[in-house]
C-alpha cells in the first residue's frame, strides 16, 4: 500500500507526517520524493546507505559525420541545437532529452551519452527501508529521480510505503502521487495553509485518489483548514496539537515516536486510522 | 562588415532592445552599402534556448559584429566560434550605436552573464 | 532600479510574511509574487481591484486526430515520456507530455498536431502608482521557470518609476526558483533553525552563489532552537555571509496574516524585529560598489 504524503504549502508538516507514520509502523518503507531539499534521511540516519547516480540522455553529435543538413536545429523545439561554421553545437542543459534529433539525422551524426543529475540512495534505519532522491543544484527538473524512486520500491503486500512528497502542485508532485493508493493532505491552521491545501484538493480529486486531511499544528482557536474540510466533507484523519516539545525534536531532526511515549500513542493512533481509510478504499475502488 | 542590433522596432531610430534573446527585431546594418534590413526574430517566443537560437539567426545573416547591452553564456557560445565581435552597446538610438561603434568609440562586452537556461529572466 | 528576492530552500520559514512586511515598511511601488505554484502574496497586499488575467501558454502539447489513426502504435513506441497511452484509442497524457514533436513527426497518417496548451494565468494588479505581478500555475504543470519569467517581465513591462523591486519567491532549488534569480541585485534567504532548515538553506546558498548575486541570511522564528541558530550564524562567519538578523517566533504573527494583514500592521515582536531586518537588507541592497 502506497500512500503519499502532501500539503501544497510549504513547512506544514509533511515530513513529520510521513517520518513519524513510517517509524511507527513495522517494517515500512519511506520515500524521500522532494528531491530538491530532500530531509527525511536527517531524521533516520540511515545505515548500509547504497547509492546509484541517476542520469538523462543528453545528445552528442560526431562532427565527421554531420553533413550540415541542420535538420536536427530546424527540428529541436528546445533550441538545443546550433550550427556555426560547419560545426553542430549541443547545448546540454537546454535538451530534453526527446531524442527526436537522432531520428531526424539522415547521416546517423547523433547519438546519446549520459549526464547525472542526481543520485538516490537506499538504506535502512530500524525497520523502515528509506529510499531518498537528491537532485543536484542547477538542474531544472527532478522527476527522473522521482521515476527511480518509485521503480526502486517493491513492498511486501501488507507493508506501507510512506511517499513523502515536494510542496506545491505542480509536475513534480503530480509524478510522485502518481501510483499512490492513498493521499494524506497535511494543512496547517493558516490563510495561506487554507489556500494551498485547496490546490492540492483539486489535484488529488484529479487524479481520483482517495485522500484524508491531518491537521497539523492545532491551536485551539478557529481553525481555517478545518472549516475548509467540514465545508467540502472531507474526512479529517487526525489532529496534531501545536506542541513546542514536538517542534523542539522535529527542528532537531529526532523522531517523535522513538523520542516519547505520547507521540507513539498519537501517531500510531493516526497511522490505524490512515491504515483503515486505505484498506476501505481499496475494497471500494477495487470490486 | 555587417552590424547586427537588438531592436524594439524596425527603424534605424528605434531604441536598442535591452534583451538579446527575446529582443522582437534584429537590425543588420551592412557598413560599406549603408543597407538595413530588419529581421524578425522568431527566438522570441521560444519556450527555451531563446539566446541559442537568437544567435543561430546572426550568424546565418553574415553578422561580424554584434552591439548589445548584454549577453548570456549560451548565446556567446554560439557567437564565439563564429568569430563574432560583441560589443557592449551605449546610450542613445541603434544610429547613434552605429555611429559610436564605426567611431571606435565602443567597448567589447567582457561580461557574459550566467544566462537564464532555458527560463529566460530579466 | 534594484530587485530584492526572498528564497529560503525550505518551505514554510516564513518568505511571504517577511515579504509583505518588507513590502509595507518600504511602501514598494513594484513587487511580485514568484511562487507560481502556489502564489500567497496576493491575500495579504490588500488590493480591492480586479487584476488584468491573461493565459500563460507553456509547452505545445500533441494531440492525436482519430480519424486519421491508424493505430500503428509508432507514437507510442517512441514517446520518451510516456506521454502516449493506447487504451480504446490512442491518446496524449497533457500532464506528461513535454512538446517536443517526436510522435507528430513520426506519425505516417500525419495525426498529430502539436497545440498551444494553457498552463497556467498571469494576473495582474496595477493603478497609477504601483504594480503587483502574480500568476498560478494550473495543477500540473511543468515549465514554472518560463511563467516566472513572465511574471517579472510583468512588473517590469508595467513601468512603474521606482528604485526597488520586491519579489516573494518559492521554495526549492529548481525550476521556478532558477528563474527567478535571473537578474536580481539580492538574495534574502529566510532560514529556519532545524536541521531540516539548515540542510534546505546550504543547498539554496549554494543554487543562489551560481548567479553571483549578492546574498544575506536572516533567522526566521530563531527562538525556537538557540542552538540551530547559533549554527547558522557560525556557518555564515565562516562562508564570509552577512548574517543581518533574527526575528522570533510569534503566534501574532499568524493571527495577523489570518486577518489578511502584515506583521507590521500590527504591534508585535515579529513585526518589531522585521523593521531592523529590513533596514539592514535596504542598507545591503543599495551600498554602493556592491557585487
Amino acid at each position: 500500500m502506497r500512500i503519499a504524503v502532501l500539503s501544497g504549502k510549504g513547512g506544514t508538516g509533511k515530513t513529520l507526517v510521513s517520518v513519524n507514520l513510517a517509524a511507527a509502523s513495522k517494517e515500512s518503507t519511506y520515500i524521500d520524493c522532494d528531491v530538491e531539499e530532500p530531509n527525511g534521511h536527517l531524521f533516520f540516519k540511515p545505515e548500509g546507505v547504497q547509492e546509484e547516480e541517476i542520469s538523462v540522455k543528453i545528445v552528442k553529435v560526431d562532427n565527421e559525420l554531420c553533413n550540415g543538413c541542420r535538420k536536427c536545429v530546424d527540428f529541436c523545439k528546445f533550441n538545443a541545437l546550433a550550427y556555426i561554421k560547419n560545426k553542430l553545437i549541443v547545448f546540454e542543459d537546454v535538451c530534453h532529452s526527446c531524442g527526436g534529433c537522432i531520428l531526424v539525422c539522415p547521416e546517423k551524426a547523433l547519438t546519446e551519452k549520459a549526464k547525472v543529475i542526481g543520485k538516490v540512495q537506499k538504506g535502512v534505519s530500524n525497520e523502515v527501508t528509506v529510499l531518498t532522491g537528491m537532485l543536484n543544484t542547477g538542474e531544472a527538473t527532478g522527476i527522473p529521480i522521482i521515476k527511480k524512486l518509485l521503480a526502486e520500491n517493491n513492498p511486501q503486500a501488507d507493508q506501507l510505503t510512506f511517499i513523502d512528497c515536494p510542496p506545491g502542485s505542480a509536475c513534480i508532485v503530480m509524478e510522485s502521487i502518481k501510483d499512490a493508493d492513498y493521499c494524506v493532505l497535511v494543512a496547517e491552521p493558516t490563510l495561506f495553509g487554507v489556500h494551498n491545501l485547496n490546490m492540492v484538493f483539486e489535484l488529488v480529486k484529479l487524479f481520483n485518489k482517495p485522500f484524508g486531511v491531518v491537521l497539523n499544528k492545532c491551536l485551539d482557536e478557529e481553525n481555517p483548514a478545518e472549516k475548509f474540510c467540514f465545508e467540502n466533507n472531507i474526512k479529517i484523519l487526525g489532529r496534531i496539537p501545536f506542541d513546542n516539545e514536538l517542534g523542539s525534536l522535529n527542528s532537531n531532526a529526532e523522531i517523535a515516536v522513538n523520542k516519547n511515549e505520547k507521540y507513539r500513542e498519537l501517531f500510531s493512533f493516526l497511522l490505524k486510522t490512515v491504515a483503515k481509510e486505505v484498506r476501505c478504499n481499496e475494497t471500494t475502488t477495487n470490486p | 562588415m555587417k552590424i547586427a542590433i537588438p531592436v524594439d522596432e524596425k527603424t534605424l531610430e528605434s531604441s536598442v532592445c535591452v534583451s538579446f534573446g527575446r529582443t522582437p527585431y534584429f537590425l543588420i546594418y551592412d557598413v560599406e552599402t549603408k543597407e538595413s534590413i530588419f529581421i524578425e526574430n522568431s527566438a522570441a517566443t521560444s519556450t527555451g534556448g531563446a539566446g541559442i537560437k537568437a544567435a543561430q539567426i546572426i550568424v546565418d545573416n553574415k553578422a561580424n559584429v554584434l552591439l548589445t547591452p548584454r549577453l548570456g553564456e549560451n548565446a556567446a557560445d554560439v557567437l564565439k566560434p563564429a568569430e563574432i565581435k560583441i560589443y557592449k552597446k551605449t546610450t542613445g538610438s541603434a544610429k547613434d550605436n552605429i555611429d559610436a561603434f564605426i567611431a571606435s568609440e565602443l567597448l567589447l562586452l567582457d561580461e557574459i552573464h550566467a544566462g537564464f537556461h532555458g527560463h529566460e529572466g530579466n | 532600479m534594484k530587485q530584492l528576492l526572498i528564497l529560503s530552500g525550505k518551505g514554510g520559514t516564513g518568505k511571504t510574511t517577511i515579504a509583505s512586511a518588507f513590502i509595507k515598511l518600504a511602501d514598494a511601488k513594484a513587487y511580485a509574487d514568484c511562487d507560481v505554484d502556489a502564489p500567497n502574496l496576493h491575500l495579504i497586499t490588500g488590493w480591492n481591484v480586479e487584476p488584468k488575467k491573461t493565459d500563460y501558454y507553456g509547452l505545445p502539447k500533441a494531440e492525436i486526430n482519430l480519424e486519421l489513426c491508424t493505430q500503428c502504435d509508432q507514437c507510442r513506441q517512441n514517446c520518451r515520456f510516456g506521454a502516449i497511452k493506447a487504451e480504446s484509442h490512442y491518446k496524449v497524457d497533457p500532464f506528461a507530455c513535454e512538446g517536443c514533436g517526436f510522435c507528430a513527426y513520426v506519425c505516417p497518417a500525419e495525426a498529430i498536431t502539436l497545440v498551444p496548451a494553457v498552463a497556467g494565468e498571469l494576473m495582474l494588479y496595477s493603478d497609477r502608482e504601483k504594480v503587483f505581478s502574480t500568476a498560478q500555475l494550473k495543477m500540473g504543470s511543468g515549465n514554472s521557470g518560463m511563467l516566472v519569467t513572465e511574471v517579472k517581465k510583468q512588473m517590469k513591462s508595467a513601468e512603474v518609476d521606482t528604485g526597488l523591486a520586491i519579489i516573494d519567491g518559492s521554495p526549492g532549488i529548481g525550476c521556478p526558483v532558477i528563474a527567478s534569480l535571473s537578474g536580481v541585485n539580492m538574495v534574502l534567504i529566510v532560514a529556519e533553525p532545524s536541521i531540516s532548515g539548515i540542510s534546505d538553506m546550504e543547498r539554496i546558498i549554494n543554487t543562489a552563489a551560481k548567479f553571483g548575486t549578492k546574498i544575506a541570511i536572516c533567522i526566521n522564528k530563531y527562538d525556537t532552537n538557540i542552538k540551530n541558530t547559533k549554527k547558522i550564524e557560525e556557518f555564515c562567519n565562516k562562508q564570509g555571509l552577512p548574517y543581518i538578523g533574527s526575528i522570533p517566533f510569534d503566534s501574532n504573527a499568524v493571527k495577523a496574516i489570518n486577518k489578511g494583514q502584515t506583521i507590521v500592521d500590527i504591534d508585535c515582536t515579529s513585526g518589531t524585529a522585521v523593521k531592523e531586518v529590513y533596514h539592514k537588507t535596504m542598507n545591503l541592497l543599495f551600498e554602493q560598489g556592491g557585487g
